[in-house]
């Protein structure tokens, strides 16, 4: 694995800015999982005018649901999920302040565009390799949402969690970008659409 | 006649499930250190690195694979010859899902009413389970947990009759297109060709099961799942989307024969993970 740029939680302004995609990055601090059904429910709160149970301002959310820890264990395997499922949930997110998301697979149009107006970034982990981002997880504590299971906002401590930047925040693609790179088909590119939208 | 116990069966899933989640297959490890060597994007093949990397954790710490221990698919095939005894064969095989995601700590995904509560089953059952009545005197057991970022990116199509293999070709590589990272690229692709829609996707999900670089009986298929590869990995999304000459692993196509108006095209999709195991009894 490549050695990454080292980002301490939470992110700065001025840590975002010194990103662009393709950089490698390793998250050291806390980070909060969350998957779909905890947004839904982020989101109902939201609307009802009631506090949310966690403070987004400069953190990171990571689209995760985990094993369940073997007896002593921390976490069981711990890899990243669809992040443009969770797209219809984004902008709000990131208008309460959050920085930095870690997911796998691309955003929508208007996903990428409201990370470069938060000034914030979206980084994917390596889909599948659940055992491996395992090994970077020290913490795991469940802080809202327990009845979600799997899908509860758990408050990770992690320790060099390996990533690479997809949007940073002056509104660049890697996905877009790479694929345009290593395309030998003749094929036109179809356009990216967020999933339900 | 042969009896087969449904506490055989159960025993059996219960122990493929734990092994499937936690053994990446071979042929599909074989294949990604071979991409490893022909992949021209640097940055995707440090992502194929971290994939074997990943399998070697997860064989070493019996961690799964991957979060996602997905929907437990059993492609059940029953001699004609076998009597099972002790129990219905469909309890059987759910219990030995039941047993072998709680015992192996696995990932319990399944909601139900899925259009309301999407109450979560709390034991990953009921499994998708696929039986089939064939000759002889044993009863061999497919296992396939299914992850669903890969499996959501299914799609059917129905053509015009003479639309012929240019559709089919144009439909596989929309939909990859199209999915980008979501399936968890380098992907094992399934195509089912002909038959009705239902038959179309069944074909395409049974046909990952088959190995990586196995080529299908018939030449004129066989030829068709070489095409598909090679137009496929011309696209460029590479491993997880980043770009790159390693968008799928292999690509499998099965037909049937189908309806005079009709040339039916399913596409079911399988991750890196492409998680098999089978057992015979």
């Amino acid at each position: 694995m490549a050695e990454g740029v080292h980002l301490t939680t939470p992110l700065t302004d001025e840590v975002i800015d010194t990103l662009t995609i393709g950089t490698h990055v390793t998250f050291t601090g806390v980070i909060y999982t969350a998957r779909d059904a905890a947004h839904k429910r982020l989101i109902e709160l939201m609307k009802n005018g009631q506090e949310l149970p966690v403070d987004l301002r400069g953190q990171v959310i990571y689209y995760v649901g985990p094993t369940p820890p073997r007896p002593g264990a921390v976490i069981g395997s711990a890899g990243p999920t669809t992040a443009m499922r969770l797209d219809p949930y984004t902008i709000p997110m990131l208008e309460l302040g959050l920085k930095g998301i870690i997911g796998k697979g691309g955003r929508g149009p208007a996903i990428r565009e409201a990370i470069k107006q938060h000034h914030a970034v979206y980084c994917i982990a390596v889909g599948g390799a659940g055992a491996l981002l395992n090994r970077h997880i020290k913490s795991a504590e469940v802080v809202a949402f327990e009845d979600l299971g799997t899908e509860a906002i758990r408050r990770l401590g992690v320790e060099g969690f390996p990533a690479i930047v997809v949007n940073d925040c002056r509104g660049n693609d890697l996905l877009e970008s790479g694929k345009a790179q290593y395309r030998t088909s003749e094929r036109p590119i179809p356009a990216v659409k967020s999933l339900g939208g | 006649m042969r009896e087969i116990t449904a506490g055989q069966i159960t025993e059996t899933v219960a122990r493929l499930a734990v092994e499937a989640t936690h053994f990446l297959p071979e042929d599909v490890e074989g294949a990604i250190r071979s991409a490893k060597t022909t992949e021209r994007n640097p940055l995707a093949v440090q992502i194929l690195e971290e994939i074997l990397e990943n399998a070697e954790i997860a064989r070493t710490r019996m961690l799964p694979l991957c979060q996602d221990t997905g929907s437990a698919v059993v492609h059940v095939e029953i001699g004609q010859d076998v009597h099972v005894t002790g129990g219905y064969l469909i309890d059987a095989i759910n219990e030995g899902i039941r047993r072998g995601y709680g015992e192996g700590f696995l990932r319990k995904s399944i909601a139900a009413r899925p259009f309301s509560a999407r109450t979560n089953t709390g034991d990953n059952t009921p499994g998708i389970i696929h039986t089939e009545i064939v000759p002889g005197d044993q009863l061999k057991l497919h296992f396939m947990p299914k992850g669903g970022g890969c499996e959501n990116m299914s799609r059917y199509q129905n053509f015009l009759p003479g639309m012929g293999k240019a559709a089919v070709i144009d439909f596989v590589c929309e939909t990859v297109d199209m999915s980008g990272g979501n399936p968890c690229p380098p992907l094992v692709i399934g195509v089912g060709i002909g038959g009705t829609a239902e038959k179309a996707m069944t074909m395409a999900k049974h046909t990952l099961f088959r190995k990586i670089g196995s080529r299908h009986p018939d030449e004129e298929v066989a030829a068709l799942e070489d095409e598909l590869l090679e137009a496929v990995n011309a696209l460029g999304v590479g491993p997880q989307a980043v770009g790159g000459s390693t968008t799928a692993l292999d690509v499998f196509v099965d037909t049937f024969p189908t309806h005079i108006t009709a040339l039916p095209v399913a596409v079911n999709i399988q991750c890196h993970s492409a998680r098999t195991k089978e057992a015979v009894l």
